[in-house]
């Protein structure tokens, strides 16, 4: 059902905490993802050419590379792994004709019912932040399922209920939990980070929060004062003899 | 955005047909004879029917288009679906009672007008819902839509009524005027959106990366180095010169050219074979104009490529 | 939402799950391969999803791009199917296929031969090797002194500058002390062969709160993330570095207790200029260096009970003799002007304020910040310390700095700021990895020689104590390696020069070779300079119309550009398909807390006629009749090589696999083989861990309890002394007879290089490319970078990867855009002194303003990986190395050195120096192209690809 969901009490808003600080863009998130979810939620991550002239398929997370430059200091380069936010207001549900496209009430994650897609793309357009892509051979959305099929899942180890993207991250830029509960951890990470939402202005209110990257200044920490005028001797070899005098 | 035939066939030709319908309703002048009558509920039949199938050519999975009726209480495309099958069946009433009784029951009619207007403004809505594409996003999109329709149908009407005259004015003067007006409206749309960018939610490459407050942000590599849906679908390019040939063209066969045919028309001879010219030159422009109107539009998801 | 009740969030996942060890690069992380039914009713067996194993010392359970694409490489088409034999021309890769029996046959007779006349005449090079110790062995049996891996060309100079300093070195033979340490500095790494355990390292400092500063040229990935960064101009690094070694001394922060009792700091230096003893040390009758006592003002030996060592001053030896502290002349060196900050900004392109700001953090860090571990130790001249004392500043470097001709003296200048820190092997230092420390008199020295039908006398890499070692012929000129190592070329190489002997034996020089075998090497391609050459020198005949390089025999596993060239192909297994020991004998995987090894195992079966390699080695051991692999009466010694891993002892009780030993498994490190041991280790999760005893966590090389702890475990036989040398003595030997004062004599062409590059102490002259052109002509820098989504060639045939780097642009700084008017997307012309190429072109700002760049191997030549011939790879895509030469322009007298740095030969791939200009507006393909070659296997299906269908019905919501 394409309505939104009215917040209950007490529900979930489970999402992902990705840190621009620490993200070193090595694709790991992507390609794990993509590994898990081909052989699992819904329709494989089809690619196309695979072996050909224009190799193309469908992913669910896709890490960017913006080149910042500041007024006073060098240019930087950031890392920026993009996947579905899970949006409070949530363009891509309510403009899905079919009720395929929904958000659930207990845990606020956002998922494409593939046996009830048409295919016909418009969630895709709703979604500012290209988080949908039509398969290239099953026709339908596939879009980011905060894993459901793994952090609910009773056959993976309980330590390993958590993301795909999440566990195999190696530079821990992501995390996941609950952003409803003020008390949870990546909670707490968004409050002491200043952690930031995408877009604000698009009015989705994303559950995903980035942290942004710390500033990254040329330290101009106060020159070592020269013992002596090095080299007049005295000067450093002055300065060892006390020093070997203390051992 | 990419310009996909089915979509672009298929918001003009049905916006054809229903313009047509709503006129029907409203009671305005129709051929008298069997055949006629035949010739203009076939017209705004097919014309109708033919759009919205190949709106459906673009489905993934076509045979599950009945599910998008489902959602009419959020979604403006199930909205659309409802309302054309509505209008649909109230057409088919209306049609029964005409074809075979003579009747152009005004109750009816009305109904069907209000729906047929309706379906081409939620088609609209469609497009002018989405915050994603600042161009789309205002009341000059539906506004356009409507006009363009009810120019449409008013040289159809013509072309069938052998430019009858309606309140002391030939229909060809009406489509004339109502050209004129949809074009107005057009251009507005263009001038604004020559200039609205992403005005409508401010968004920029520094809100969409959230880095905007560390310095000037550009992309300095994309995901991966070939193409991908989004970016076929929502990052497509095209160029200046292009465009602005494609306007003239649009403006060439969608107003000058059927203007000057239909003056032709008001001549009084064979009136129907020149409104008959004026549609498909309309046609024609009118099909340039709704390439445009995709192939300009910029995304949001532009500013992550 | 109870239309959708139908998601099951629960889904089974996979039927079993094998452990074992990720080889889609040389990290080595372990891996938890899920298995499951395939789905096609036949019960074979499909792998479902590979993912980090969590209790693995190396990754622990995390996994990068690379090792989540496991299942693209593993059903790759491009994988070799059965051994080939040339059919057409070489490079053409036209084959048939044949059966083993044949390939083996063919093999055994070209090899026997040779052995039988001439064993050099093998030259057996084994690329990116991880069973050095075995294949190394091998060549051993054989009787060639033409055997390395990869190290030459790799990074060399790490390991050489690491061991002779510290008995250490960066590489992956230790860590930084991510727990403690305080300031981190990182030097020229994209990627690092440590590629998760860095990563997790950086984001341990993220969390701590602890500073990184990044010295590289770009600024992408660590140090994009690192808070402060060092644009430094390539090759500079030893000025920067000796910079802040001069304004450390100059303000007296150096910790002089650590100088006095780990290092050679206060060791007598001759000073008699024109002798031959200058240079070297003061030692005793009995060979100790001799120090000045402060409590006599006398000579005496450094470990004397209770000497007092001086660090400064000059003293007259009984002979008469003039000697000073080595520190004495050490800071002679670095306080002379010429290494201040303002001095060195220029070259280095780093701000002075910058580089003295950072001396400060460093200072700052190492003793305002001190770190003090109530953790009692005694060290090994048995004196007990109450606390571990840590100078929290740790240091990693890789190819940026061992990628030039400086690279060794660079290398040694960071070690020596470490050292002057004391912050090797402390708290909050860089820590060593076992088995190290093991200096350079616990190292193998190298063995030459090769006589018919008899095994080397001892290893052929090793570490050149002496010029007296070299490995020459007896003109004491002509080098006895086909690679020219331990020559005057390379005098103290340490894993070969596998980068030139292509060039070598094309030229016959030193000597043509009969056979050339070599293994997981893309030779013709990617891991050769001058790649083009490298083909003509590959497929160039003689008057007689034969090959140059007669026969060429080569294994690889999938369908490579190196394949092509060679005669006999062995095909190998992909590395879920064999079995493979990470051995404590080889490149280790420990963690600096514990002693790890790991093994591979055959998690699933080959569905192809193609066998490990390593076991085709046991086999054409034994058919060789080769010593050690064979039995008294001719039989086979080993089934295969799992037969002798379990089973092969290098030295009673110490064998390949530490874990597990005695016939019960009881024993760890020593102990007689275990018919249960690779099961062991399986079902341990694939890899066995030892933690040291907190007492000898850290000053392992002088630690007691480490040397204890080292001998149980068999790393070494008996307690090894480790002092630093921050004066290094082979240098100043080397020095000596090319002043002609000392034997061997240094011929005359060599004189002057030597007596520039091999400065005992840390040093810095600029890169040898630099000085040979014209600056004017070639004003820019160029280099590559490791993208951390992509393995050299091999990661092009896996359908996810190469969607993230089908091709690869030049980044080219904005500065020379606007200078030379490129935009991102034009094509451009890139030269060298050598080569030409074209390429697209993609502005960067965030970059030193002189040096463009681009992703390393990401070119492929049309044909190969079974890509279609329109692949962007191939068309867009294009190598750096066309630029390079292994050789360097001609001197004024015509002489051309190799493209090496002179004291370890490492390839000196980051030298180069380029120009670049707009290219016409022609097609958009990179240039050079070559020919297609005919791939041995058929190109990839072009239908697309969905991966887990077989599982859709299972997995749908329905
Ligand atoms: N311009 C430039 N050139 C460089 C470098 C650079 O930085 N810049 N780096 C240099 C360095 S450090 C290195 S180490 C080299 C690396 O270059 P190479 O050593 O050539 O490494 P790869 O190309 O990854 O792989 C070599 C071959 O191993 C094969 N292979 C893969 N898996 C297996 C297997 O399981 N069994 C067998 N038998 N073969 C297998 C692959 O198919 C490939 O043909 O490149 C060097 N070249
Ligand atoms: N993903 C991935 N991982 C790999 C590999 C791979 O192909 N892919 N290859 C493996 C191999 S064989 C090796 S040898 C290691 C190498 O690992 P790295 O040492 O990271 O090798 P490179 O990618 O060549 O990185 C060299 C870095 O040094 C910088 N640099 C170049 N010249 C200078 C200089 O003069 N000074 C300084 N300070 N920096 C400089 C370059 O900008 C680049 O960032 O990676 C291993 N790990
Ligand atoms: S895995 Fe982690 S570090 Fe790597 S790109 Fe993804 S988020 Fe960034
Ligand atoms: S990110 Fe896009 S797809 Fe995901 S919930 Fe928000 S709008 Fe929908
Ligand atoms: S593509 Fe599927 S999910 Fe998206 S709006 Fe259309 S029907 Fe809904
Ligand atoms: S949460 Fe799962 S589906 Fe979403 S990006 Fe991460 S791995 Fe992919
Ligand atoms: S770093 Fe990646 S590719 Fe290398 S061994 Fe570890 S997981 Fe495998
Ligand atoms: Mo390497």
């Amino acid at each position: 059902m394409t309505m939104l969901p009215d917040r209950q009490p007490g529900a979930k808003a489970l999402g992902l905490v990705i840190d621009l600080d620490t993200c070193v863009g090595c694709h790991a998130c992507v390609v794990n993802c993509k590994q898990w979810n081909t052989a699992g939620y819904g329709a494989p991550l089809s690619d196309t050419e695979p072996y050909g002239d224009d190799p193309s398929g469908a992913w669910l997370n896709r890490v960017h590379s913006f080149e910042v430059t500041p007024a006073d200091a060098p240019a930087q380069i950031v890392h920026f792994p993009k996947s579905c936010l899970h949006c409070e207001d949530a363009p891509c549900v309510t403009v899905c004709p079919t009720g395929a496209s929904y958000k659930r009430a207990e845990d606020g994650i956002v998922l494409v019912d593939e046996d009830m897609c048409i295919g016909c793309g418009l969630c895709a357009w709703a979604c500012p932040y290209g988080a949908r892509e039509i398969d290239p051979v099953e026709q339908v959305m596939k879009k980011c399922t905060l894993c459901v099929d793994r952090i609910y899942n009773d056959n993976i180890p309980e330590e390993d209920r958590v993301p795909a993207c999440v566990k195999t991250c190696p530079a821990e830029a992501r995390h996941f939990g609950d952003l409803a509960d003020p008390t949870s951890d990546v909670s707490m990470l968004v409050a002491e980070r200043g952690g930031m939402d995408l877009m604000p202005e698009q009015g989705t209110k994303p559950v995903n929060k980035y942290l942004p990257p710390r500033p990254k200044a040329i330290s101009d920490m106060a020159p070592l004062p020269a013992i002596a005028e090095p080299k007049a001797d005295g000067g450093v070899l002055g300065w060892l003899d006390r020093a070997l005098d203390r051992l | 955005m990419h310009p996909a035939v089915s979509v672009i066939f298929f918001t003009v030709t049905s916006g054809a047909g229903f313009g047509l319908m709503f006129l029907m309703g409203l009671g305005w002048p129709m051929p008298e004879s069997g055949v006629g009558i035949f010739m203009a509920l076939a017209l705004a039949g097919l014309l109708s029917v033919a759009g919205l199938l190949s709106s459906t050519f673009h489905l993934g999975h076509p045979e599950r288009a009945w599910r998008a009726v489902s959602q009419w209480r959020s979604s403006w495309l199930s909205r659309e679906g409802v309302l054309a099958i509505v209008t649909l069946l109230v057409f088919g009433v209306y049609a029964f009672l005409w074809f075979f009784f003579g009747v152009r029951s005004g109750a009816a009619g009305v109904l069907m007008s209000v729906f047929a207007a309706a379906t081409v403004f939620a088609t609209a809505m469609i497009y002018a819902q989405l915050k994603t594409v600042p161009m789309w996003q205002t009341w000059l999109t539906p506004a356009c839509y409507l006009a363009f329709s009810l120019t449409l149908g008013l040289v159809l009407a013509g072309m069938l009524n052998g430019n009858g005259v309606v309140g002391g004015l030939p229909t060809a003067l009406w489509a004339s005027l109502s050209i004129l007006l949809a074009w107005a409206l057009k251009m507005s749309w263009w001038n604004r959106a020559g200039s609205v960018g992403f005005s409508t939610t401010g968004s920029s490459v520094g809100s969409a990366t959230g880095l905007g407050a560390i310095g000037d942000v550009k992309l300095f590599e994309r995901p991966h180095t070939g193409e991908n849906y989004l970016t076929r679908e929502m990052v497509h390019q095209i160029g200046r010169k292009h465009a602005s040939k494609l306007r003239l063209i649009a403006v060439a066969l969608g107003a000058l050219v059927p203007v000057l045919l239909m003056l032709g028309a008001a001549s009084g001879m064979v009136p129907t074979l020149f409104l008959a010219l004026a549609a498909l030159s309309l046609l024609t422009g009118l099909f340039a104009e709704r390439w445009l109107f995709f192939a300009e539009a910029k995304h949001a998801v532009s500013l992550y490529y | 939402m109870n239309e959708h009740v139908r998601l099951d969030t629960s889904p089974h996942v996979s039927d079993e799950v094998r452990k074992t060890t990720c080889y889609m690069c040389a990290c080595r992380c372990g891996i938890n391969v899920h298995l499951r039914d395939d789905g096609t009713g036949t019960g074979k067996k499909k792998i479902r999803y590979i993912e980090g194993n969590n209790d693995h010392p190396v990754n622990r359970g995390v996994l990068c791009a690379k090792g989540s694409a496991g299942i693209m490489q593993h059903y790759s088409p491009a994988r070799l199917r059965k051994p080939l034999k040339r059919v057409g021309e070489r490079g053409e890769g036209k084959f048939e296929e044949i059966e083993w029996d044949e390939a083996l046959g063919i093999a055994t007779g070209w090899l026997g031969d040779v052995r039988k006349s001439d064993p050099k005449k093998l030259a057996f090079f084994t690329g990116r090797d991880q069973s050095q110790s075995f294949t190394g062995w091998w060549a051993q049996q054989f009787g060639t002194p033409n055997f390395a891996a990869h190290g030459g060309f790799c990074s060399v100079n790490m390991a050489a500058a690491g061991i002779y300093t510290f008995g250490g070195a960066f590489w992956e033979f230790g860590s930084p002390d991510w727990k403690h340490t305080e300031l981190f500095m990182l030097f020229g790494v994209a990627e690092d062969h440590d590629s998760n355990p860095i990563k997790l390292g950086l984001a341990e400092l993220k969390r701590r709160g602890k500073k990184t500063i990044a010295i590289n040229p770009v600024r992408t990935g660590y140090n994009a993330v690192a808070d402060e960064w060092v644009g430094i101009t390539p090759g500079t690094d030893g000025l920067f570095v000796l910079a802040l070694v001069h304004e450390l001394l100059k303000a007296g922060k150096v910790d002089v207790d650590y100088l006095i009792r780990y290092t050679n700091a206060p060791w007598l230096v001759v000073h008699a200029p024109g002798t031959a003893e200058h240079g070297l040390f003061a030692r005793d009758a009995d060979q100790k260096p001799l120090v000045i006592d402060r409590r006599t003002g006398k000579a005496s030996p450094y470990s004397a009970q209770g000497v007092k060592p001086d660090l400064r001053g000059e003293i007259q030896l009984e002979d008469g003799r003039v000697a000073r502290p080595a520190f004495h002349l050490l800071t002679d060196k670095y306080l002379d002007e010429g290494y201040a900050a303002d001095q060195v900004s220029e070259r280095t392109g780093v701000s002075a304020d910058q580089i003295r700001s950072i001396a400060a953090q460093l200072a700052e860090a190492a003793f305002e910040k001190e770190i003090v571990i109530d953790r009692p130790w005694t060290d090994m001249k048995g004196e007990r310390h109450e606390k571990m004392i840590g100078r929290p500043v740790a240091m990693h470097a890789m190819r940026g700095i061992s990628a030039h001709s400086n690279g060794f003296q660079t290398c040694r200048s960071i070690h020596l700021l470490q050292i002057l820190l004391g912050s090797i092997d402390c708290p909050g230092g860089f820590r060593y990895k076992p088995p190290y420390p093991r200096p350079v008199h616990a190292q193998p020295a190298p063995h030459g020689g090769g006589e018919p039908g008899k095994p080397l006398a001892g290893p052929q890499l090793g570490f050149m104590r002496s010029p007296q070692g070299l490995l020459l012929e007896e003109d004491g000129v002509t080098p006895q390696r086909i690679d020219k190592a331990y020559s005057w070329d390379a005098p103290m190489s340490s894993h070969g020069l596998m980068h030139m002997v292509i060039a070598n034996a094309h030229a016959r020089d030193p000597y043509g070779v009969d056979v050339l075998f070599m293994y997981m090497a893309n030779m013709s391609w990617n891991s050769s300079m001058n790649t083009a050459g490298v083909m003509k020198m590959l497929t160039d005949k003689d008057e007689n119309g034969d090959y140059i390089i007669p026969k060429l025999i080569y294994s690889d596993a999938y369908s490579s550009e190196m394949v092509a060239f060679a005669d006999l192909v062995l095909p190998d297994t992909t590395y879920l398909e064999r079995h493979d020991a990470i051995s404590l004998l080889d490149r280790p995987i420990s963690e600096p807390e514990a002693v790890c090894d790991a093994i591979r195992w055959p998690v699933l079966e080959p569905d192809r006629d193609v066998r490990g390699f390593q076991s085709v080695l046991i086999d054409l051991g034994a058919r060789l009749g080769l010593p050690g692999m064979t039995n008294e009466d001719g039989t086979a010694k080993f089934k295969d090589y799992a037969d002798y891993i379990q089973n092969h002892q290098r030295k009673p009780g110490i064998g390949p696999l530490a874990g597990w030993r005695g016939e019960d498994g009881s024993k760890t490190g020593r102990g007689e083989p275990n018919a249960d041991q690779l099961q062991a280790y399986i079902d341990n999760g694939g890899f066995s861990q030892t933690h040291v005893p907190e007492e000898a966590l850290y000053y392992k090389f002088a630690n007691k309890a480490w040397q204890d702890f080292a001998v149980d475990m068999g790393i070494q036989d008996g307690p090894v002394e480790c002092v630093f040398q921050l004066y290094l003595e082979p240098m100043a030997q080397f020095r000596l007879c090319a002043q002609g004062l000392a034997e061997p004599k240094t011929p005359d062409t060599h004189k002057q290089r030597i007596l520039d590059c091999f400065d005992p102490l840390p040093d810095w002259y600029a890169p040898f490319e630099g000085e040979g052109i014209e600056t004017s002509e070639y004003p820019f820098h160029a280099l590559t970078q490791r993208p951390a989504a992509m393995y050299h060639s091999w990661g092009s045939q896996n359908a996810w990867l190469r969607q993230i780097h089908g091709h690869n642009p030049m980044y080219v700084p904005g500065d020379i855009c606007d200078a030379v008017g490129l935009k991102t997307g034009d094509w451009a012309w890139v030269t060298s002194h050598h080569g030409k190429i074209k390429v697209p072109v993609q502005r960067m700002d965030a970059v030193n303003g002189k040096t463009m760049w681009t992703w390393n191997a990401i070119g492929k030549r049309k044909g190969a990986w079974a890509l279609s011939d329109g692949a962007p790879e191939a068309e867009k895509g294009f190598l750096l190395n066309h630029l390079i030469h292994e050789l360097l322009p001609p001197k004024s007298d015509g002489m051309r050195w190799s493209n090496s740095d002179p004291i370890t030969g490492q390839a000196a791939w980051f030298d180069l120096r380029v120009n670049i200009e707009k290219a016409e507006a022609g097609e958009a393909e990179s240039l050079p192209q070559f020919p297609a070659q005919d791939g041995p296997v058929p190109d990839g299906a072009d239908g697309p690809l969905r991966y887990g269908a077989g599982w859709l019905k299972e997995f749908m919501t329905r």
